[in-house]
């Protein structure tokens, strides 16, 4: 033993540190850099790609300081709930001191990927100046740059790869960001500006797919119409992924011919979006020619697209792994995907209209899908109604769900049918699929929901809960059950300061609560946060509903905390307690 | 199973806890938490399809999706009519280029500086204007006492109303000042 011991003791680093190389997610490696000393400091070296799933719980000098040789950087900003208007936009967030310190600290930054960020065009220039190996940026319902950032970007990065911007709106500076690319640019791989309101230049754009023999990946956004597409896509069959931009012009048969010629070519092309304006349906069958090698198919933005032609294009695409629609798909349609699509693994149905009206689709799609698609592991589903028995179909169905989000367009609605709440079905989904590690809930929904996911929701790491329990029982049977649950967030639920305070330390074990409209007083969370001393523990006071008096039995609006660190941040707005 | 913790003991069955069922006891728990009748206002207990459009930030979807793929009149636009007090026509101003309630008053004493808004809103005191809008109820509102994002969403149009005619309601342009200076 003690030999065996020894020759561990002389294991070479280098060893040690090949064998870390093959580790690639950072669970993996936090894990092994828990195992004794000389791990640690190997991993440590060696460390390339480091995520941070909550911007405030470490300090970017924290971050070079343990791991110097990190070139790729993921890092989360805003809490979730921040997506559906309930954080103010200068709540925080920023990525500014984080680039700073990167660039002071000699960082060899190429990589970095961020997540509801505040990002100014002050950092993209400092990105673009100080780091000369910059590769990839992808930015992901971040704000607060214009199309001057971007510019920079384009000008300075020599050797970009990657430029993914997704569901972000930049102001428009109209300074032809597109055209700063340098005729020298030839690296680009991956280029998704779809979300861009702006104009950019054709001309430009044509001539840099050109010149970029590699470029796997392009979303375009509404101003590239069809006949530019057209030609872009005659100089890069080689695409793997496309975002058709807007579609939307009625071409006449000229222009519609070589469109589907130069769709043809592109045999490579597995991954569709776009179609941000479709007016008529009559360019859409040059589309059919890739779609049966279609893994993945966007159409949650073609809100031009209706039902009947949605389906027709559906037919076609029996390969789909993923698919996002609208709910103008309806159940018919959802019952043409369960029949069409077998290899289905993920699937997103977003509302068409944010008042329901017509459309929409109820459970009867869900279960249509459930018993065609076998392999259904991720689904997003906003629906007009639900039933406990659909539900435990469902569940019956497909017991391989990992992400079940369901959200009721009236979020209190109970079963269409019985009229009860939709306890059951949903506690039949925790039942059923033992590798759910993610839940939205939505419907009436009662305390005996949150006790089936306290017993049966063992993976379960992220739960959404809005107006739904009925008393503190519920959330505590949630935070006393799941032992692997890192965020919870809960708007509008009658859960108050006995559940917050019943477990201080299980926060601790997790990334962050959030609690808006609930039951929650200033004492007790003061009470919490004087306890905790590693947790932040947050108030947004945006709307000045509290009163600066410190009346701790007022009811606190909206509460957020997280742990941490490196302490209370220093960056917080004045409408930003924390206690 | 029993469960032990906050000196409850549950036991794992089908139905609803407390036994019992029916509108009874939809009642009964309606009374204990928080229902979503009660945010929209609606002061009768009954469970019930509520106005949904009144919540801020339902259904979960997010902003930009919001604004770009919905078709009606939630559209990427949200154009509405403002009226100034003493000014011979209206004005239409895009409330979703607006990101908060300062952003909004600056924006209209672009449109209406001439007669010197901007310069009365900024002495809340002295200000000889207050600003109401129209709600989808169909309520004349005092703009700045709801976070920016719920009224954006609920606001169908606008008005600058002169303080004398609003004497007597208590109206004080202080308060969305207050809102104002809270960066909303």
């Amino acid at each position: 033993m003690r030999s065996f011991q020894s020759m561990l003791n002389y294991f070479p680093e280098e060893v040690l540190e090949h064998v870390f190389d093959f580790l690639t997610s950072h669970r993996d490696r936090n894990a092994v850099s828990l195992v004794c000393k000389s791990w640690y400091t190997v991993e440590r070296f060696s460390r390339e790609k480091v995520f941070i799933g909550n911007c405030y719980a470490i300090s970017p000098e924290r971050l070079i300081s343990r791991f110097p040789r990190v070139r790729s950087l993921t890092l989360k900003g805003k809490p979730h709930f921040a997506d559906f208007n309930l954080v103010p936009h200068d709540w925080g967030g920023y990525v500014q001191p984080w680039i700073e310190s990167m660039a002071k600290g000699g960082v060899n930054l190429e990589e970095l990927r961020l997540k509801r960020m505040l990002v100014s065009d002050e950092s993209l220039e400092l990105l673009a100046n100080f780091f000369p190996n910059f590769k990839s940026l992808v930015l992901v319902s971040c704000e607060g740059f214009t199309t001057d950032g971007l510019a920079a970007i384009a000008s300075n990065c020599r050797f970009l790869r990657e430029l993914d911007l997704q569901e972000i709106e930049v102001e428009d500076r109209r300074g032809q960001w597109l055209s700063c690319f340098p005729d020298s640019c030839t690296s680009l791989v991956s280029l998704n500006f779809a979300c861009l309101k702006g104009e950019v230049n054709l001309a430009s754009l044509e001539r840099l797919v050109a010149r970029c023999r590699n470029l796997r990946s392009l979303r375009v956004n509404h101003a590239v119409p069809i006949d530019a597409l057209q030609r872009i896509l005659m100089q890069a069959p080689q695409l793997v992924d496309l975002g058709t931009g807007s579609f939307g012009q009625d071409p006449d048969s000229d222009s519609y011919n070589k469109l589907e010629t130069a769709m043809q070519q592109c045999t490579s092309i597995t991954s569709l979006s776009g179609f941000l304006e479709v007016v008529t349906a009559r360019c859409l069958p040059a589309v059919y020619p890739i779609c049966r090698h279609l893994t993945s198919l966007n159409l949650s933005y073609a809100a031009g697209i209706y039902s009947d032609e949605l389906v027709k294009l559906i037919r076609h695409c029996n390969k789909l792994e993923r698919l996002l629609v609208l709910d103008t798909i309806g159940d018919k349609g959802l019952g043409v995907v369960a029949s069409t699509c077998k290899e289905l693994q993920e699937l997103r149905v977003f509302p068409s209209d944010i008042h329901g009206g017509n459309a929409a689709v109820t459970e009867e799609g869900l279960v249509a899908i459930s018993a065609g698609c076998p392999k259904l592991n991720s689904i997003l589903y906003f629906c007009q109604q639900m039933t406990n028995a659909a539900l435990i179909m469902v569940a019956k169905n497909c017991p391989n769900f990992i992400r079940f989000r369901l959200a009721t367009l009236n979020p209190t609605i109970p079963d269409a049918v019985t009229m009860q709440p939709l306890d059951e079905g949903f506690g039949a989904i925790v039942k059923s699929c033992k590798g759910l590690k993610r839940l939205s809930v939505s419907g009436l929904l009662t305390d005996q929901l949150f006790l089936y996911i306290g017993i049966y929701a063992e993976q379960l790491e992220m739960l959404s809960i809005a107006f739904a329990g009925d008393s503190d029982k519920g959330m505590f049977y949630v935070l006393n059950g799941c032992k692997k649950l890192k965020k919870l967030e809960i708007r509008d639920s009658p859960f108050g300061d006995v559940a917050l305070l019943e477990d201080m330390g299980k926060y601790e074990t997790m990334r962050s609560l959030w609690m808006s409209s609930c039951e929650v007083t200033l004492g007790a969370c003061k009470t919490l946060a004087q306890k905790m001393p590693r947790l932040n523990v947050e108030i947004i006071n945006d709307s000045d509903q509290m009163e600066a008096s410190d009346d701790d039995k007022q009811r606190v609006e909206k509460m957020y905390l997280y742990r941490t660190l490196v302490g209370p941040r220093k960056d917080a707005p004045d409408f930003v307690w924390t206690l | 199973m029993a469960i032990v913790g906050l000196g409850l003991e549950t036991e794992l069955r089908l139905g609803l806890p407390g036994g019992g069922g029916g509108v009874s006891c939809l009642v009964e728990k309606n009374e204990k938490k928080r229902v979503f009748s009660d945010i929209s206002g609606d002061q009768n207990n009954e469970p019930k399809t509520v106005n949904k459009s009144q919540v801020v930030g339902w259904p979960p979807v997010c902003s930009y999706r919001r604004k770009n793929s919905f078709k009606g009149d939630e559209g990427s636009k949200m154009y509405m009519k403002v009226s100034m007090d003493g000014a011979p026509f209206l004005r239409k101003i895009d409330l979703s280029t607006h990101k908060n309630y300062l952003d909004l008053v600056l924006a209209l004493d672009n449109l209406f500086g001439c007669f010197g808004i901007g310069e009365a809103l900024k002495n809340s005191e002295n200000s000889d204007y207050v600003l109401i809008y129209e709600d989808k109820d169909g309520d004349w509102m005092l703009a700045g006492d709801v976070p920016w994002e719920m009224f954006s969403e609920s606001c169908k149009r606008l008005r600058i109303k002169k303080r004398v005619d609003a004497k007597g309601i208590g109206l004080h342009a202080k308060d969305l000042l207050k809102g104002i200076s809270n960066g909303e």
